[in-house]
């Protein structure tokens, strides 16, 4: 498996320098102006701006690296949400086996899931309780929760070219073998996640944030 | 290769911003995940995810209590620093009387979040849970499963935070009440905490005072535990368990000392010798036997006859007699052997051995009267050997033997049955209470 070498643009809006961690990455975000960029193969376009980018106090960041399931993954981008608990990210990681992964730190707690094609039926986004139980791949898993997230910004590469969405409907689910399903609502149609919980030493993270005092 | 495309300013360790309804300081240390925040001084809860504090709820009166363990204390845990962060109170209300303990929210920014509890010196180390155990029946009551581990139903309370101090990563307020489930398979207890719909799972880990002493760098004096907790380890079951390992293995020495006592020495020999028997001289062959000692005290006295027999039988009056008193105790016995060979191979018939016993024969100086009888008329004559034993006393030791040796395990099962009985006693099924909660459910 090749790494292709980090590749380069310059920033429509302000010509900061625009550097691609993943070569398959169709969104960016200007680490200078917050500018939300599009690549058509390292033409960008400008279809956005952020302003007031949200703290959340995370440890991870672009560049973070870690380990799971034997290989090893680089966060590259970052989606931040908000909801009635706070904040969380789901940041979007790149594999060493060439797939990529979401690693999810709401409250701290992390989770790293991949999209994948339903084995069974979903939930229905406007009948699905706390408790209902669905099957994928063998593994039951039981509705633990059922949030109504705010789209707070992006930042990096991200697989997706436009993130239009204000509010997002997230089904989390678990089971009693630390195992995490989350369907995504924001999507049409609903996509799926699975993974799994893991405590943050089994991640062996390098390039985390530093927090002075810690 | 690669550094990181958006190096984040390093964050203050604790930002500070001011109280919107008092004014007084508040320090946010898990910043970015705190999501409420009650002020130290006047208590009002906070919605720290708001940049101005937004007020959520008023106390009426000013925060009084002080944590044990003051807010901001950093401590390791598992190799890892931790600092509390907040601090509640939360109560439940058993049969018109109010129970309360403490909880604290310690943070690591890389962690996230762990949860101490204290209850009258009792303390628990608590983790959220990721996983959902599984809920049984086991025995009529409920129980968890996780991990391949069972873990009783305790108790089912309705819980309300009756005080806050600083930060909770959850939307606390004050007089909110979660539902709580507690199971136990000690030292863990495992909670589950309903409210909206949602259910938290956590685990928490039983553990004495010193070494939450140590891990939070408390030097004063760590109260001392009140009564049984709910998954506190029964101290006893240690105990008792070494009691009934040491049990086992001295009756297995005691049996080993009775075996080889028997095997060896079947008593005390107090007299033996041979004899022959003449056939045909059933009225002259009575004799008496020189005197012998019975010593030890009050016990039973055994009389063995080995006669060498082939198909033949000899019947034996025997009489017991104490020199001193003339007391006679009067007994028979017959032994009697025939062998030979038929249709089915060679066969046998009786023993060439028997063996009389005299129960209860004081101390003292004896002699036997012994009138042997019978034999077939083709034998002439009959060699037999008589022996004459004490039974050893010493049998009464093994009894003692053993029995002071199930006195500690007996007792030991006791102490720790009583353990229990104090841990469930608190618990929906003990005495006491087992019947309010019921009254409880009716009431629902």
């Amino acid at each position: 498996m090749t790494s292709p070498a980090p590749r380069t643009a310059a920033c429509p809006n302000c010509g900061a320098a625009i550097r691609f961690l993943w070569s398959q990455a169709v969104q960016t975000t200007c680490t200078y102006c917050k500018a939300v960029l599009v690549r058509r193969d390292l033409d960008l376009d400008l279809v956005g701006r952020q302003a007031n980018f949200p703290e959340t106090g995370s440890p991870i960041q672009i560049g973070t690296e870690g380990k799971w399931r034997g290989s090893t993954f680089q966060v590259v981008g970052r989606i931040a949400y908000s909801w009635s608990r706070g904040r969380w990210n789901e940041w979007y990681c790149r594999v060493s086996d060439g797939t990529s992964a979401w690693l999810s730190d709401a409250q701290l707690e992390y989770a790293m899931t991949v999209a994948v094609k339903p084995s069974g039926p979903l939930p229905d986004a406007d009948a699905v309780r706390v408790g209902d139980t669905f099957i994928w791949d063998d593994h039951a898993y039981d509705v633990s929760t059922i949030t109504q997230a705010s789209y707070l910004g992006t930042e990096g590469e991200l697989p997706f070219t436009s993130f239009t969405r204000e509010q997002c409907l997230f089904v989390d689910l678990q089971n009693d073998s630390g195992q995490l399903a989350t369907v995504d609502f924001s999507d049409h149609p609903a996509v799926l996640y699975l993974g799994e919980y893991a405590d943050f030493d089994t991640f062996a993270f390098t390039h985390l944030r530093e927090f002075e005092g810690w | 290769m690669t550094t990181p495309l958006d190096p984040a300013p390093a964050r203050p360790q604790a930002a500070s911003l001011s109280c919107p309804s008092c004014g007084a300081a508040i320090t946010l240390r898990a910043q970015g995940w705190a999501v409420t925040v009650a002020c130290g001084s006047c208590g009002a809860v906070l919605d720290a995810t708001d940049p101005n504090l937004r007020v959520l709820q008023r106390q009426a009166e000013a925060i009084t209590a002080e944590p044990q363990l003051p807010l901001g204390t950093r401590g390791t845990w598992h190799g890892a620093s931790w600092e509390l962060i907040g601090f509640q109170v939360v109560t439940i209300t058993v049969e018109g009387t109010d129970y309360s303990w403490s909880e604290y929210v310690a943070f690591n920014p890389y962690r996230g979040f762990l949860y101490l509890s204290e209850y009258q010196g009792h303390w628990n180390v608590i983790e959220k849970l990721r996983r959902r155990p599984r809920i049984d029946v086991e025995g009529g009551r409920p129980v968890a499963r996780l991990d391949g581990q069972t873990f009783k139903h305790f108790q089912t309370a309705t819980a309300r935070t009756t005080l806050a101090l600083g930060e909770f990563p959850w939307e606390l307020r004050v007089d909110d009440a979660v539902m709580a489930r507690d199971f136990i398979a000690p030292p863990y207890i495992l909670s589950a905490e309903a409210s909206d719909g949602e259910t938290t799972w956590s685990m928490g880990t039983y553990t004495p005072p010193d070494v939450i002493a140590k891990a939070f760098g408390q030097t004063g004096a760590m109260a001392t535990p009140v009564g049984v907790f709910a998954n506190q380890p029964n101290p006893h079951a240690a105990t008792s368990g070494t009691i009934f390992r040491r049990f086992g293995l001295f009756l297995l020495i005691l049996t080993a000392i009775l075996v080889g006592n028997v095997a060896v020495s079947r008593g005390t020999v107090a007299y033996t010798n041979r004899f022959s028997f003449v056939h045909g001289s059933d009225d002259s062959s009575a004799f008496v036997t020189p005197a012998f000692v019975l010593g030890g005290r009050t016990s039973s006295v055994t009389i063995d006859v080995e006669a060498e027999l082939s198909n033949n039988w000899l019947f034996f009056d025997f009489t017991l007699i104490d020199e001193a008193t003339g007391t006679a105790r009067g007994f028979t016995k017959q032994v009697s052997y025939y062998s030979g060979v038929d249709g089915d191979g060679r066969w046998t018939e009786g023993s060439r051995r028997g063996r009389a016993r005299l129960a209860s024969v004081p101390a003292g100086r004896y002699f036997l009267r012994v009138a042997p009888a019978g034999g077939e008329p083709v034998s002439p004559s009959v060699d037999y050997a008589l022996t004459v034993r004490r039974d050893d006393p010493s049998f009464v030791f093994y009894l003692f033997a053993f029995l002071a040796l199930l006195v500690p395990a007996v007792l030991s099962l006791l102490v720790r049955g009583a353990f229990e009985t104090r841990r469930w006693a608190e618990s929906d099924y003990g005495a006491s209470t087992g019947s309010a909660s019921e009254d409880d459910g009716d009431d629902e």
